[in-house]
């Protein structure tokens, strides 16, 4: 073989991987960006915030044991919680219970939010320093938890809630 | 030229003055101080991946900061904090991952490419032509003078 051909295989090796890796992370399949998740199957961490809508009341991850519920953490500045907020409503219209937290934001705007574009959780706990969710491991928005029964974490789902996630990841639980 | 050098360094003073007071977290004692330094540098902002926190700005990352400044200061030992961030973020949040099965890989192969290299190398230096070098007969010598004598005459 021609000793010259040598480098144009070795690059277009190194294309083909290249493509094959981006059209991963096209299909969602891949994501550089994601860190494996270490809560799953433990219990949900104990957190204790304000309420966004009641400053006198708080909001605890111990007070909802005894069936399963999502915990959706959101911010007004993230525009996929913006997209994700119709469907949300549905779920919570369907009956599901979503406990939100309100995450480095503006308390006003968010009050603001979820009164023009509706209130789909049961209680929001305000989170401006990241206490909650640096105990839950969140660094991005929105992410949504499955809390069993149990008070166990089953499922964590990061990026937008979609009709296609709830079936496949979350309806199996309810 | 001389007020021009001497602003220089004004301002570099000044740049000192902002950056410390970013990280203006107060400690009991320099242990602490020194557990927390050590700390910052070696966990990872999760939103900028290729800083550590103390070298980002980001939220999540002042955040981490005063997360870790508070246990600090609760006692918690280095091994102990950085333990609270590998169980909520993994071993992704450490800048210096463990040895274990799973980076077996990670810390071995800059090694494995050396010898690779090496390998090769040593390979292609015993490949090399041996130059000889050149050996003239008597004749040969002989004649040579010969051609210079002529040529010189």
């Amino acid at each position: 073989m021609n000793k010259a051909a040598i480098p144009l295989i070795l690059f277009l090796l190194m294309a083909g991987l290249f493509l094959f890796v981006l059209q991963k992370i096209n299909t969602g399949e891949y994501d550089p960006r994601d860190v494996p998740s270490e809560l799953i199957d433990q219990k949900v961490p104990e957190f204790d915030l304000v309420n966004l809508l009641d400053a006198n009341d708080t909001v605890k991850s111990s007070d909802y044991l005894g069936k399963p519920w999502l915990l959706n953490v959101w911010g007004t500045w993230c525009a996929q919680c913006w997209k994700e907020h119709p469907y949300l409503m549905f779920l919570a219209r369907q009956g599901v219970p979503i406990v939100g937290i309100n995450w480095r934001d503006d308390m006003a705007e968010a009050r603001s939010m979820l009164n023009t574009e509706g209130n789909p959780f049961v209680e929001t706990g305000f989170d401006p320093q990241s206490d909650a969710v640096m105990e839950l491991g969140v660094y991005g928005a929105p992410e949504t938890f499955l809390i069993d029964a149990q008070g166990m974490i089953k499922v964590k789902h990061k990026g937008e809630m979609t009709p296609r996630v709830w079936e496949e990841k979350f309806k199996p639980f309810f | 030229m001389m007020m021009r050098s001497l602003l220089i360094v004004l301002l570099l003073f000044a740049s000192s003055h902002a950056s410390a007071r970013i990280a203006a977290y107060e400690f009991d004692n320099a242990e602490q101080e020194s557990v927390y330094n050590e700390l910052v540098d070696e966990l990872r902002c999760l939103v900028c991946q290729n800083q550590t926190i103390a070298d980002s700005n980001a939220e999540l990352a002042q955040d981490m900061k005063r997360k870790t400044h508070e246990l600090v200061m609760q006692g918690k030992t280095k091994k102990e904090i950085s333990d609270f961030m590998v169980q909520r973020y993994g071993n992704f949040v450490q800048y210096k991952p463990p040895v274990d099965p799973t980076t077996y890989l990670l810390w071995a192969g800059p090694f494995i490419i050396l010898f690779i290299g090496l390998f090769f190398l040593i390979k292609i230096i015993r490949n090399r032509k041996v130059e000889k070098p050149a050996v003239l007969s008597d004749d040969d010598k002989s004649r040579a003078a010969d051609l210079l004598n002529t040529k010189t005459k």
